[in-house]
Order: C-alpha cells, then sequence, then structure tokens
C-alpha cells in the first residue's frame, strides 16, 4: 500500500480523492469553510492551506494524493496564513456575535477563536444590505456572508433549484437571488439545507420561538404540541447525548415543565396517512388513472413540483402529511372541550423541516377556513427553548406522550426516512403481515442512503414499481426520465432532504458522516423497538377513526383540491 | 412586462446558437447590440430558453462590467482610466463630460436618453492618451475644450432637439 507523511504521522492511501481526506483520517481536523463531502469540490475558503517539505502551499481539499508525499497542516508560515484570512473575512463581517442567531454555533465565531484572531486591524467599510425576512422559513443576512459557496452549491447540485448565486465580483459581490429579488420570489422551497451548510448566519433558520412562549404564557390557550418522528433521534445532540439516540421520552418531559398542556406524537398522524395514502394508491391503480402516485409528506417536494413540474401536480398525492392531518384531528378532539372551558386549542408542530414553517399557512391545509397548525418549530428551535429554560435534558427520566394519540406503529416512526414511507405502506398493503414478511420488505430495495432507489413488489396479481428518490436534484431527474418515457413506475415517494427528514433544514447541525450514519440507525431502531410494526395493529386508531374521521376523512386528512395547486 | 417584439428578437437571436449554457455570454452580446443593454425580462427569458437558472444568469451578466441591466443613451461615451490616460489627465475630460451633460450622483445617463458616459479601465490606445470614445468612434488626446465640441457636434447632428 502506498503512503504518505502527514505532520509525521505516516498515513495510508486507501483511494481517496484529496489530501484533506487523508488529513481528517490521521485524526487531524483541518478546518474548512467551503469544503462538505458530497458538494463538488471549490477550493475558495483557503482555510484547508498546507505546506509540502520544499515550503510550496496549496489548498489540500483541490490536490491529488500522490505516493511519498510530505505534508505539513500547522507551520508557523501556515498559521500566520489562517489567521489573516480570517481577519479579512471578519473585516467585512458583521460582528454583533452576542446578539446573533448562531452565537455559540458559529464556525466562523470558532475558527476565529483557534487560529487566534484577537484584533481586526481593517474597518468595515462596506454598507450594509438589507436583511431578506421574504421567506417563512430561512432568513438572509448577506451581512453575514463569508462567500463561501456551500448555499449556493448545495441549492443547485443537491436541490437542482439554483435559487440564489453569486453576483457581482471583487469587493462586491454577495450571494443573491437574480436581480437582488427577495428570497420568497424565487423558485426557492424553504428545504433549509441551505442554512445547514452556511458556515454564519448568514443563511438561518426563521424563527418562532417568542409566539411559542406568548402562547404558552396565555391561561386561555390549550398548547397542544406534536413531535415528529426526526426530531427524537437529533434533539439529544445539543445535550452530549449519542448521536442518533431515542430521546422522546426526555423530549416529552421537558415539553411539560416548560407548560406545554398536552405532548402527542405525530407519528399518529402518519399512521392516519398511511391508511389514506393506501387508499388513495389502491384507488388508483384499480383505476389505472394519475400513475405514478407520488407522496405529499415533504412539503419541499410539493413545492418543487408545483414550481418545476406544474405537469405532475395532479400525480401528488392529496393526502396531507402526517402532521397536517393529525392537527384538525387534534382540533377535532378539543372542540367541546374548548367550548366549555373557553379555551383556545393552539397547535405547536416540532419539525425537523424549515418547509414545514410554510406548508401550514397553505390554503390547501385548512379546515373549515381555519389554519390547522398554528406553529411550527424545528429541532433546533426547541433545543434552544430547553437550553434557555435551564432544562438538564440530558438527566431527564422518560415520560410517554399523551393519550388518546400516545400510540403509533414502528411503520409511522420511519417516515422520517428515505424509503419510510413507502415501506410503512408496503407493510400496510402486505396480505401477511408475519415477521418474515416484513423483514423481506426491508430488504426490497427501499432502504438505504443511495439517491435513487428501486423496488419490485408483487400486489395481488401485479408488479408494483416503485422507486425512492431524495434530494430533489434526484427528483428532477426522475421526473426528467418519466417525461420523456424512459421510466415507468406506479409509485414514487420523493424527500427533498437528503436520507429525508433526519438531516432536514431544521434539524441540528453539523451533520456529518458520523450523524448521518447514526441518525439512519436511530430511526430504524426506534421501528426495530415497537411492539406494533404496522398501522392496522395500532388499537388507538379504531375510536379516534370513529369518534372523529369517520365521513369526514376529505375535510380532515386530505388537501382541498380546490383552492389549489395552480392558484 | 416587455413588449412581444422584444421576445421575438430574442428568439431570433437565441436561434442563431446553441441551446446550452455555453451560449449565455453570445447571446446576451447580441441582445445588448441591438438594445444597447440588457432588458432584465430577456435575461430572464433567455435562462429558461437555454436551461439554466435565471440567478445563474445573473451571476455571469454581474461579473462583467460590459453587460448592463440600466438603458442606455443613443451615444455611449467610454472615458479611459487607466494609468497613461489618468496621469494625462483624463479625469478633467469625465468631470467635464459630466458637468457639461449634467450628470452626478451615480447618474450617467442623461434625462433624454442622448447620452451616457461611462469609464473604462483600458481602451488599449494608451499612446492617444487622453482616450474617449463615442460609440466605439475614438477620440484621441482629448482636452476639456474638445469634449464641448465633440458633445456640440452631436447635438447638432440630432437636428438641434436638445437646445
Amino acid at each position: 500500500m502506498d503512503y504518505m507523511t502527514i505532520d509525521g504521522i505516516k498515513v495510508p492511501m486507501e483511494g481517496e480523492k484529496n489530501i484533506l481526506s487523508l488529513i481528517r483520517k490521521a485524526g487531524i481536523d483541518i478546518p474548512t469553510f467551503c469544503y462538505h463531502s458530497d458538494l463538488s469540490i471549490y477550493g475558495a475558503c483557503r482555510m484547508c492551506m498546507v505546506e509540502d517539505d520544499r515550503g510550496k502551499m496549496f489548498a489540500s481539499c483541490s490536490e491529488q494524493p500522490r505516493p511519498g508525499m510530505v505534508i505539513h497542516t500547522n507551520t508557523k508560515k501556515l498559521q500566520q496564513y489562517r489567521k489573516l484570512i480570517i481577519e479579512l473575512l471578519l473585516s467585512t463581517h458583521c460582528r454583533d456575535c452576542t446578539t446573533c442567531t448562531k452565537n455559540g454555533m458559529c464556525e466562523l465565531q470558532s475558527l476565529a477563536y483557534r487560529v487566534g484572531v484577537h484584533a481586526v486591524r481593517f474597518p468595515n467599510e462596506k454598507k450594509p444590505l438589507p436583511i431578506d425576512m421574504s421567506s417563512k422559513c430561512i432568513v438572509r443576512d448577506p451581512n453575514k456572508c463569508i462567500l463561501c459557496g456551500d448555499c449556493v452549491r448545495t441549492c443547485s447540485e443537491n436541490q437542482g433549484i439554483g435559487a440564489i448565486d453569486f453576483a457581482y465580483r471583487g469587493s462586491k459581490m454577495q450571494i443573491t437571488p437574480a436581480f437582488g429579488k427577495d428570497i420568497a420570489e424565487t423558485d426557492c422551497v424553504g428545504c433549509g439545507q441551505c442554512a445547514v451548510v452556511c458556515p454564519t448566519a448568514a443563511i438561518s433558520i426563521r424563527t418562532n420561538v417568542t409566539e411559542v412562549w406568548d402562547a404558552i404564557e396565555n391561561p386561555n390557550i390549550r398548547v397542544v404540541a406534536q413531535i415528529a418522528p426526526a426530531v427524537r433521534i437529533a434533539v439529544g445532540d445539543k445535550f452530549n447525548i449519542p448521536k442518533g439516540e431515542n430521546t422522546m421520552g426526555k423530549l416529552v418531559k421537558a415539553l411539560r415543565i416548560m407548560g406545554f398542556d398536552e405532548v402527542y406524537d405525530t407519528n399518529f398522524g402518519a399512521d392516519l396517512t398511511i391508511i389514506e395514502e393506501s387508499k388513495e394508491f389502491a384507488e388508483r391503480l384499480k383505476s389505472g388513472e394519475k400513475l405514478p402516485l407520488f407522496t405529499s409528506c415533504c412539503p419541499g417536494w410539493v413545492k418543487f413540483c408545483e414550481n418545476k413540474y406544474p405537469e405532475f401536480a395532479g400525480n401528488v398525492s392529496t393526502c396531507r402529511s402526517p402532521m397536517s392531518m393529525f392537527s384538525p384531528v387534534i382540533r377535532e378532539y378539543f372542540a367541546e372541550k374548548d367550548k366549555e372551558e373557553g379555551k383556545t386549542t393552539y397547535i405547536v408542530a416540532i419539525m425537523p423541516c424549515t418547509a414545514k414553517k410554510a406548508e401550514i399557512l397553505r390554503p390547501d391545509n385548512f379546515t373549515n377556513g381555519r389554519q390547522d397548525t398554528d406553529i411550527v418549530i424545528t429541532t433546533q428551535e426547541i433545543i434552544r427553548m430547553i437550553k434557555q429554560v435551564g432544562i438538564k435534558f440530558e438527566t431527564l427520566h422518560s415520560e410517554a406522550c399523551d393519550m388518546p394519540f400516545s400510540m403509533a406503529s414502528g411503520g409511522a416512526s420511519i417516515f422520517g426516512i428515505t424509503g419510510g414511507v413507502t415501506e410503512a405502506v408496503l407493510r400496510h398493503l402486505s396480505p401477511d403481515k408475519d415477521h418474515a414478511t416484513l423483514e423481506n420488505i426491508k430488504y426490497s430495495g427501499v432502504r438505504g442512503k443511495q439517491g435513487f432507489k428501486e423496488a419490485s413488489v408483487t400486489f395481488g396479481d401485479r408488479e408494483l414499481k416503485i422507486a425512492v428518490v431524495h434530494g430533489l436534484k434526484n427528483a428532477a431527474d426522475l421526473l426528467d426520465g418519466i417525461k420523456a418515457g424512459t421510466a415507468h413506475y406506479d409509485f414514487v415517494e420523493v424527500m427533498a432532504c437528503r436520507r429525508g427528514c433526519i438531516l432536514g433544514g431544521g434539524q441540528p447541525v453539523p451533520m456529518g458522516p458520523t450523524t448521518r450514519t447514526a441518525r439512519m440507525d436511530g430511526i430504524y431502531q426506534v421501528d426495530q423497538l415497537s411492539s406494533i410494526r404496522y398501522t392496522d395493529e395500532n388499537p388507538l386508531i379504531g375510536r379516534i377513526w370513529e369518534d372523529i374521521i369517520e365521513g369526514r376523512e376529505h375535510e380532515l386528512l386530505h388537501r382541498a383540491m380546490e383552492t389549489e395547486v395552480h392558484a | 412586462m416587455l413588449d412581444k417584439s422584444f421576445y421575438e428578437k430574442a428568439d431570433e437571436i437565441i436561434s442563431e446558437h446553441s441551446r446550452g449554457k455555453e451560449s449565455l455570454i453570445p447571446i446576451m452580446q447580441d441582445i445588448q447590440a441591438v438594445y444597447r443593454y440588457i432588458p432584465p425580462e430577456l435575461l430572464s427569458y433567455v435562462a429558461k430558453k437555454i436551461g439554466i437558472t435565471e440567478a445563474k444568469a445573473y451571476s455571469v451578466a454581474t461579473f462583467y462590467e460590459n453587460f448592463s441591466f440600466d438603458k442606455k443613451g443613443r451615444y455611449v461615451i467610454k472615458v479611459c482610466d487607466g494609468t497613461a490616460c489618468h496621469v494625462r489627465k483624463g479625469t478633467l475630460i469625465l468631470e467635464k463630460l459630466n458637468s457639461e451633460l449634467g450628470l452626478k450622483d451615480g447618474k450617467n445617463t442623461t434625462g433624454d436618453m442622448l447620452f451616457t458616459v461611462e469609464t473604462v479601465s483600458c481602451l488599449g490606445a494608451c499612446g492617444l492618451a487622453p482616450v474617449m470614445t463615442v460609440n466605439d468612434e475614438v477620440h484621441p488626446a482629448m482636452t476639456p475644450d474638445k469634449v464641448t465640441e465633440v458633445l456640440n457636434r452631436i447635438r447638432e447632428d440630432q437636428g438641434g432637439q436638445n437646445e
């Protein structure tokens, strides 16, 4: 095997594409702003500079490793070089760290500390640019941008949207939508993946924490929380809990301490989705119309389809997302009680997703003219709230959700990961539900991290063709294939974020390779440990269905199609 | 919304090029040759036609000083501010132009849409410094007095409509 020497450590070369990967393999955390393993290499930030044994400096991210190379990552020259770059970046950067949403999590802040910048010699002569608050999902503050281009590449390479790009040049360069438009006027779907990769607060999650505290404070409001499947395996990230561990019980307890009146599991809503979407799928198979059926759980995807592929909008399931099915059912459940007690029910959805903040405002997610979900806060925001209160999350004793929505199937819990919706629907539709059959579905091809997955399943007397994609670029490629007539499917699951909601725009960052794998394992563990594996076994569904839903499926569980799509 | 004729012209220009991202710059140049600027709506239109995002097209268009989204006057005057012209008092030429045409505060096109004044970093005619061009016609060894002459001549050509 070939070797190269990094800071005196002999490192074996195992097909790494760049020197940076080898440096990290050697256990050295070389700093970067613009390097993300799933994006193209850009080489803009110059943080990963190294020096060879002849004193030549180059960026390790964009240099191929060669056997026998001798590399130093931390010479005096490099230290000064990095320090100067950070100083120059800071010279045109908003430095109100104490009031910044990224305070304590900002990569620029932590690197400035790490490389030892204690003063900035250059005055900031840049005129402040306006902050873009037009989106319900994200906030753009160009004054905090360091032009690493991570957001630009994520939006175009992974999501196939390209709502923002570099504009102008030199010291006037900025990242912006075309013609300096508001982000809300572009094709942005609100997935928040740009905020995930942004090292500073140039793009951050639009926060709604204040609204939630206000509701909790008001004695006339019944504050009800519903918690999405992907939140429970990520919320522990910021409380020294091992990555991917299910902390649902602790989260329920924390919400009760904070003053939430009722705490429910969105997985119950996912069970409702499984029933309705399976029904819809069976009907479409029978009629042969509007196939393939596209899933509708992911608001980023639904918006993407409407924006870029309106011809397929009719194929998207009319089912609401689990969150949006669950909210009107909760509201119905409390309708009488609210009247008796003179209270209003206020539904807070805790989601891994930024696009959900826009989903709740869509007219097709209103019931009888009323917005169903009152507010969406992301995993990052609930972490903030827990920290505000000062709850020692890691030491909490677990508690269960409130009845009558406290039980859900394992199938529902995997809605948070790519392939999960499909797997849950297949479990539901499968006539045999013994252990072996369920295990077989697992291996049908729906699981895994590949961006594009295909599966073929026998259903009755026919063979169903299924596709599972995540990352909107993959969705676009698939749709192009269907349009061109080269691809044929009966059922297509799409999730806007790579690997699904577990890496959603509202989840705690960073989300490196270890976190990604841990979250995937974590969510499958939740399913594996559920005594109820598929929806039919959920004993609570029957009662709720009878009491609340029966006969009102269209009103409560489906999107009102007349107000929608091209409006 | 632009008049239909703009889009027809754009279609005509696009049809002369291949439909790929590599055609963006040549198409923008051709559009600018026709209108003396790029109507923003047309940039978005072209981007869609050749399959790139509007933001990407805007990125390219703003990178090059040569492309403009602002309507320009019938006569585009470019004053050289390269080293040779600068040391031979090119700045005075620019000042004279601005004061004669009443241009200030970043405004560089006259209200009657007759003149646009721009600076360029070098026209490549350093031997003739200080240089300016009027619609690609070169005026060498300029002086403030010659500026008045040139402007007057153009105004006369326009039939005295600006007096």
